[in-house]
């Protein structure tokens, strides 16, 4: 302001005098400090929006094509001279079907048989279990064609969803010039179809990119985080109670209180370390169970729930409590009957977030086991399982490329669960959230 | 067999409580009675449930334990004279053997004979300890009941009684955060202890060498390791400076903008984002790190070296055309991208607590908005902004998943951001989750690297929470 008055008054006398120009060439650098700085805060924004979108982008770009996979069906000549009757599990189905492809596609094989293995290459070991259990279950179909229906190999897979293209040099790539001709071939005459990867969702995990699916890991942290919940909230929720309702103010309440507010801050590495040495070297709980996993992940969202809880109780207004007890209640059935229902929401909603969290923490895991290879379901706590977040840190790990677009798959699946449950949170504070 | 004692557990308290209620009513005929049916019913379920739970978690928290030692106690000469790795390996045997499986193992001509009889004991005290624990739980149960049942009268004042233990149960509650960080005092300083009585302390703590290889033969080539941790400090230092540099400007500006320019809409839009930015998992951060970051700047850089190759810069460019995708600028800086949101949050709190009179004092001398925030504002809000910063770098110190997935395993002591680094948390999972020698300097290295880890974040974050209290109260 000074600055604009003195302008004003050298203007009325002497018209643009130098003291004049300078103060406005002042002035004009002011404001266009002012513009850079404003500026400068809109690209901070920009930058780190853009970087949302670039994390996002990436992994959704890589893991889309996860979603579908392809499905080879050949009709199988089951080769009564090939196959044993009594132990199908024997035969070398996928040397059967390869050899017999080879020749529907009229290629003639050399010596070595080289070509029929390149077909092979093609083909997952699904086919022989497959085969094997139709002959199996049914022993007449021997000597007869039958249409056989399996996955293709993980590196088929990678050239039809265009990751393997024919413009790299031919021995730096794992599909040869000749088995793309022959894949695209099949394409053409329909034996190989492009659909869902249902898979994906409803098998464990495998050593074969083509065979392995997420259930096991969702399944496991499911499991873990059923304990983890089940241990975590009540005990927060309790601790929470005690120090808002309940608590003297002295040394052992404000011993807890600073307590808590560090643990909230302590790395998550460290909580791995203590579970390793508490539950697993002295109480010799199983290792990589649902049941260690969700105990260490317990007193990791402990306190979390219990900041969350306290804010909520803090929100109900004291006239409650008064009127309660002006009732006659004691203070329990003070907070049990009425403070406690009243911040119901508000404690719903801490606890699905650090659910939430939880779900997503993949530190601790690895230091009690869950780096392991485990295939199959799991169906109990006490048994090693995989998780989903350390099951995208052992797939990031494997060399095959095609459990690259599986990590980003698995990624996109542990993200939307991780919405699911903060949109619930969200819905659950817009629905029931009270003011006073 | 837990589950069944822990249903029986609970089939006993609920009978307890209409047993409680029953006689409460049954008692208390004709009388006024102090407390209300259902709180004598309670009152009998916490002395009938409470001391059989304790019997149980006690009896499954020392169970194996106790087992190990009457296992080693009455092992045969044979047995007892292996070392205690194979020794467990054979009483782990004979556990299977015991439940009618097979042995993982061949074991030679002494201890093969022994093995189905020590399974045969195994099985005994398995049995006898789980089933002590059940009986024990069962006694206690059995004992409280006898006490409670005898002291149910109209005039016992039952409620206030039932009250004292929900307090006790929710003191109880809170204690578990005192007692989760003893335990991890405990647990990191025993087997850190263990470990410095092997590596002294100050070869630890200035040794310049770290190569953790332990042979498992005393013949094998290189069986020493060196455990110097200065080249992991400096990498986790290194590391954590280039994701402050990324997170500090950025999330500093943007909490400029948003709580002193941007409209409300804006705010309401972008603080969601940033929001979403802090919920990814840090395992999907390595994940971009490692696949998308990583192999994006090692073509970059080595595309700056094949343009410099051949010119003056020619040493320099030859250097560049051989990066690798693993350097510690990757990792800081997706680091740094998880850290804006962290960064931007606490800072736009400790702005939006200077009080609005300062900023109107500034406007009124006639001073523009970026000159407010500028001389002003930071000035005032600089105490909390440094406690908000220190919280940042506390978490990139512990920040585990992201530097194990991007950073690398090689222990350089180095400055420069192109290079391989290694840090504290990679070396803590590294060493735990390869083969395991219990007791090996190896394993326990990884307690004296979580100490030292817990111990430096305990003390930023108790600094930066101070300073961040004490601005707080400042203008209170």
């Amino acid at each position: 302001m000074t600055d604009a008055a003195q302008n004003l008054t050298e203007q009325g006398t002497t018209g643009v005098s130098p003291r004049t120009q300078r103060l406005k060439a002042r002035l004009r650098a002011r404001y266009a400090r002012e513009t850079r700085f404003r500026w400068y805060g809109r690209a901070a924004i920009g930058v780190a929006l853009a970087f949302l979108v670039i994390l996002l982008g990436s992994i959704i770009t890589q893991g889309y094509t996860a979603f579908y996979a392809h499905t080879v069906t050949l009709p199988v000549y089951m080769d009564p001279a090939r196959i044993d009757r009594s132990y199908p599990q024997g035969a070398n189905f996928e040397q059967i079907v390869a050899e017999q492809q080879i020749r529907r596609l009229s290629v003639q094989d050399d010596e070595q048989g080289t070509k029929a293995s390149a077909m092979k290459a093609l083909l997952s070991s699904e086919l022989k279990f497959q085969a094997a259990k139709m002959i199996a279950r049914q022993p007449g179909l021997l000597g007869q064609t039958v249409p056989v229906a399996a996955p293709l190999s993980d590196d088929a897979e990678m050239y039809l969803k265009g990751k393997i293209t024919r413009d790299q040099p031919e021995d730096q790539r794992r599909v040869s010039n000749a088995q793309m001709d022959w894949l695209d071939r099949m394409k053409a005459s329909g034996a190989v179809r492009a659909h869902f990867n249902a898979a994906l969702f409803t098998k464990g995990d495998s050593t074969q990119p083509e065979l392995a699916g997420l259930l096991g890991a969702v399944v496991g942290s499911a499991l873990m985080l059923m304990v983890t919940a089940l241990i975590a909230i009540p005990v927060g929720v309790g601790a929470a109670v005690w120090l808002e309702e309940y608590s003297p103010r002295n040394r052992i309440t404000a011993i807890i209180e600073v307590n808590i507010n560090n643990l909230a801050a302590v790395p998550s590495i460290v909580y791995g370390l203590l579970g390793l040495a508490l539950f697993i070297n002295f109480m010799h709980l199983p290792r990589a169970s649902p049941l260690v996993g969700g105990l260490v992940l317990a007193l990791m969202a402990l306190p979390t729930i219990i900041i969350a809880t306290r804010s909520s109780l803090k929100a109900v207004p004291p006239s409650i409590r008064e009127a309660a007890l002006a009732m006659g209640a004691s203070r329990t059935q003070t907070v049990f009957g009425h403070v406690l229902p009243l911040a119901m929401p508000g404690v719903m909603t801490g606890a699905i977030i650090s659910m939430a969290h939880a779900l997503g923490e993949t530190a601790p895991l690895l230091l009690i086991g869950m780096i392991s290879f485990v295939p199959g379901v799991p169906h109990a706590i006490d048994e090693p399982v995989g998780a989903l977040p350390s099951l995208i840190y052992i797939w990031e790990n494997a060399s095959e490329r095609a459990f690259h677009e599986r990590t980003a798959a698995a990624i996109l699946v542990l993200l939307a669960f991780m919405i699911v449950m903060n949109a619930a949170a969200v819905l659950l504070r817009r629905r029931f959230e009270r003011r006073w | 067999m837990i589950w069944i004692f822990l249903l029986l557990l609970i089939a006993f308290a609920v009978l307890a409580y209409v047993a409680g209620r029953a006689l409460a009513v049954r008692r208390s005929r004709g009388a006024k009675s102090h407390s209300r049916p259902g709180q004598h019913g309670l009152y009998a379920l916490s002395w009938v449930g409470a001391p059989a739970l304790a019997m149980l978690i006690a009896a499954s928290v020392f169970s194996t334990s106790i087992e190990q030692q009457m296992m080693r106690a009455g092992a045969p000469d044979s047995v007892a004279q292996l070392e205690p790795f194979r020794r467990e390996a054979f009483f782990a045997d004979a556990r299977l053997v015991g439940a009618g499986q097979e042995a993982r193992q061949i074991w030679p001509a002494p201890y093969a004979e022994d093995l189905p009889a020590e399974g045969r004991r195994a099985h005994r005290i398995a049995a006898t300890l789980n089933w002590g624990g059940g009986v024990a739980a069962l006694i206690a149960a059995v004992l409280g009941g006898l006490f409670v049942f005898t002291r149910i009268r109209p005039d016992l004042r039952a409620r206030n009684k039932v009250e004292g233990w929900i307090t006790g149960v929710l003191f109880a509650c809170s204690a578990v955060a005192v007692l989760t960080t003893l335990g991890i005092i405990f647990s990191l300083v025993i087997d850190s202890l263990r470990f410095f009585s092997m590596v002294p302390i100050t070869e630890f703590l200035f040794g310049t060498k770290w190569s953790p290889q332990i042979a498992i033969r005393a013949d094998q080539v290189g069986s020493s390791g060196a455990f110097g941790a200065v080249p992991l400090f400096a990498g986790t230092f290194l590391i954590m400076a280039i994701a402050m540099a990324v997170a500090a400007p950025i999330g500093l500006f943007s909490a400029v903008y948003l709580s002193e320019y941007s409209g409300k809409k804006t705010r309401a839009m972008v603080k969601p984002a940033l929001e979403v930015l802090a919920g990814v998992p840090t395992v999907v951060y390595g994940f971009f790190a490692a696949l998308t970051v990583g192999p994006a700047l090692r073509v970059f850089f080595n595309g700056i070296g094949d343009m410099l190759i051949g010119g003056p810069l020619n040493g320099l460019g030859i250097y560049l055309s051989l990066v690798q995708n693993q350097m510690a600028l990757v990792a800081g800086a997706v680091m740094g991208i998880m850290l804006i949101p962290f960064v931007s949050s606490l800072s736009d709190d400790i702005l939006n607590a200077v009080p609005q009179s300062l900023r109107d004092g500034s406007y009124a001398m006639g001073a523009t908005k970026s000159e407010t925030i500028k001389k002003v504002l930071l000035p005032a809000a600089l105490p909390g902004v440094a406690g908000a910063l220190l919280l940042a770098v506390s978490r990139a110190i512990g920040e585990t998943m992201i530097v194990t997935m991007a950073a690398g395993l090689a222990a350089k002591l180095t400055l420069n951001p192109l290079e391989t680094v290694t840090t504290v948390t990679v070396q803590i999972v590294t060493l735990l989750t390869g083969d395991q020698e219990f007791n090996s300097p190896k394993t326990l290295a990884a307690f004296g690297l979580g100490l030292t880890l817990f111990v430096v974040t305990l003390l930023l974050n108790i600094v930066a929470m101070r300073i961040v209290q004490a601005y707080r109260e400042q203008y209170d």
